[in-house]
């Protein structure tokens, strides 16, 4: 069953053409740095942009903060928001069941497909990134500039880089679960798809306001950003267990809350 | 006979509305079973009930033996189904969308998936089709394609809603021949439709659904047995009423249908009175008279209330 949502996932063209789309602008943006010469300055614009001048070794973190914010949760809200909604849509969920593939069985495999996606998203981002950073820049790889000014070893860099593209997995199968469910109570993909990206709009939005500062320790947004907190020295765990249990209580009770309504809903598409 | 489908009781509400409102249905071995039903009036309702789909508010459902929708995954994999029309992925071959169908469940091997797959395509008559993608299919090699799927499994039951929707008089006349020969071989057929040609000309029993009630239940050959009457055709219809006093219950231009079972004794007493008679038959109801019967107004019709 799972073999099977992913050979449906990765022999679709759409799923690729994402992938590319979410490419292209680290890649626009690496062009338009070299052309101009015109680093941001440190503290401003995406993180770690301001340093890829100078270490092209660097581009990969650069080119995940740069799809982070906006388009790689559109991108994971797109392919989970249809993962359900999509079948039913299509009609081809009533076979699956009738199959019988088995309500649970079907969820899980479903979401080990949106969780594939995630990982192979990331890792393109993050290798395009290194290509790109590699060719288009003057690259460092035997040392790295930790954000706190220290260097580190290309070692240190390397497993760091790999936790932080772990970490935004993690805040990805966030929004993954947010539209999984949403596609459990639909049988519209685009409705799940925008239902998880209003809560992403409303979670950034509520994160700038002061009045909901009360609110905002658990807003599923919150911890996105911390995965920097890796590359500084020594590497800053506080935001980073705070992001990853906060997604991991999100994610555990958007997937129970997906299984109880679909295993008892009716299937009428 | 074993039963195949029986349901006690089954009833679904959506709401207020009563969608299946306490049916039980019969179905045994060697069935072809005509589900007849007006638009609306609870068969696909009924057709996801037995298919685990949908789940019943009340009722007892089982199919081959399990209670439905526990033991989905232990019967459903023997029951073939085409519900309200086919669906595929598109962008895939319809050989990709049966493999993918097949490896989706428990029950069908891949070991002989390929071999399988190029049987049902024979079958159902897309054995050329080649690679070419769902999206480019016409609505009636979808239909062909829905129904491989349905056979994939050799299946013990056949549950069909609509299958020649969308074909043309030879696809009918093809899925018609298909079904007979796969009921020779032993597969149970049941057949939710509101063509009643197409239950009559195949079925062998016959179930009625109006507004979410079974009204009807019986074998096709009791339910349009003759009546005692006999149809008599004559350019004289006047001279038959003289001849045959008191016996001739209607006449209807040319058509005088007369009392009594036995065509042979009313055609010798028509002769011998010099009567032209231009054809004889026994009276037998219609499906469609049957049906129409049984039920009351058309359930798409929606009447203010007074």
């Amino acid at each position: 069953m799972i073999a099977v949502e992913l050979r449906k996932m990765f022999r679709r063209p759409r799923t690729w053409a994402t992938i590319a789309v979410l490419n292209a602008l680290p890649v626009l943006v690496a062009v338009l740095l070299v052309v101009t010469d015109l680093a941001p300055r440190p503290g401003e614009g995406p993180p770690f942009l301001s340093a890829v001048l100078s270490n092209g070794a660097l581009y990969p973190l650069a080119a995940l903060a740069i799809v982070l914010p906006l388009f790689l949760p559109i991108a994971v809200a797109v392919i989970a928001g249809d993962s359900v909604a999509g079948e039913a849509q299509a009609g081809t969920l009533r076979y699956l069941l009738a199959r019988p593939a088995g309500r649970t069985r079907l969820l899980v495999a479903k979401l080990i497909a949106v969780l594939a996606f995630v990982l192979v998203t990331v890792l393109v981002v993050a290798g395009v990134g290194y290509v790109v950073g590699a060719t288009l820049f003057e690259a460092q790889p035997a040392v790295g500039t930790s954000v706190s000014g220290t260097s580190l070893t290309a070692q240190e860099l390397g497993v760091r880089t790999l936790l932080a593209i772990g970490y935004v997995a993690v805040s990805m199968l966030g929004v993954a679960a947010f539209a999984l469910f949403f596609s459990t109570l639909t049988d519209s993909p685009l409705g799940a798809t925008m239902g998880a990206l209003a809560v992403l709009v409303t979670s950034s939005l509520l994160f700038t306001l002061d009045a909901a500062s009360p609110i905002a320790p658990y807003l599923p947004t919150r911890y996105w950003l911390a995965f920097v907190d890796f590359f500084r020295d020594p590497i800053l765990w506080r935001d980073i267990t705070r992001g990853l249990a906060l997604q991991g209580v999100y994610v555990g009770v958007l997937l129970a809350a997906a299984w109880a309504n679909f295993t008892t809903k009716d299937v009428t598409s | 006979m074993t039963a195949v489908i029986t349901t006690r009781g089954l009833v679904k509400r959506f709401g207020r509305l009563r969608a299946v409102d306490g049916i039980d249905l019969d179905v045994r071995t060697g069935d072809i079973y005509g589900f007849l039903g007006a638009n609306g009036s609870g068969k696909t309702t009924t057709v996801r009930m037995l298919l685990g789909l949908v789940l019943p508010t009340s009722g007892e459902i089982e199919l081959l033996g399990g209670r439905m929708p526990r033991a989905g995954r232990r019967v459903l994999p023997r029951v073939g189904a085409l519900i309200e029309g086919p669906a595929h992925y598109g962008h895939l071959s319809g050989r990709e969308n049966l493999a993918l169908l097949d490896a989706a469940g428990p029950g069908g091997s891949w070991r002989t998936r390929r071999r399988r797959i190029d049987e049902v395509l024979e079958q159902v008559g897309l054995a050329g089709v080649g690679r070419r993608p769902v999206k480019a299919y016409s609505l009636g090699m979808r239909q062909r394609l829905g129904l491989a799927g349905a056979l994939l499994r050799r299946p013990e039951l056949l549950v069909l809603d609509e299958p020649t929707n969308g074909l043309d008089p030879q696809g009918i006349t093809e899925v018609r021949e298909l079904l007979l020969d796969l009921h020779r071989g032993g597969t149970t057929v049941f057949l939710s439709s509101h063509l009643l040609a197409e239950v009559e000309q195949l079925c062998s029993r016959v179930g009625v659904l109006d507004r979410g009630r079974l009204v009807l239940q019986d074998e096709l050959a009791t339910l349009t047995a003759p009546t005692g009457a006999t149809v008599v055709h004559t350019p004289t219809p006047d001279r038959v009423r003289a001849t045959l006093d008191g016996r001739v219950t209607a006449v209807d231009g040319q058509r005088v249908v007369v009392l009594g079972a036995d065509p042979a004794e009313v055609n010798a007493r028509l002769v011998s009175a010099g009567i032209a008679v231009n054809g004889l038959a026994l009276e037998r109801p219609t499906l469609e008279e049957v049906v129409l019967a049984a039920t009351g107004t058309s359930t798409d019709r929606v009447d203010a209330r007074p």
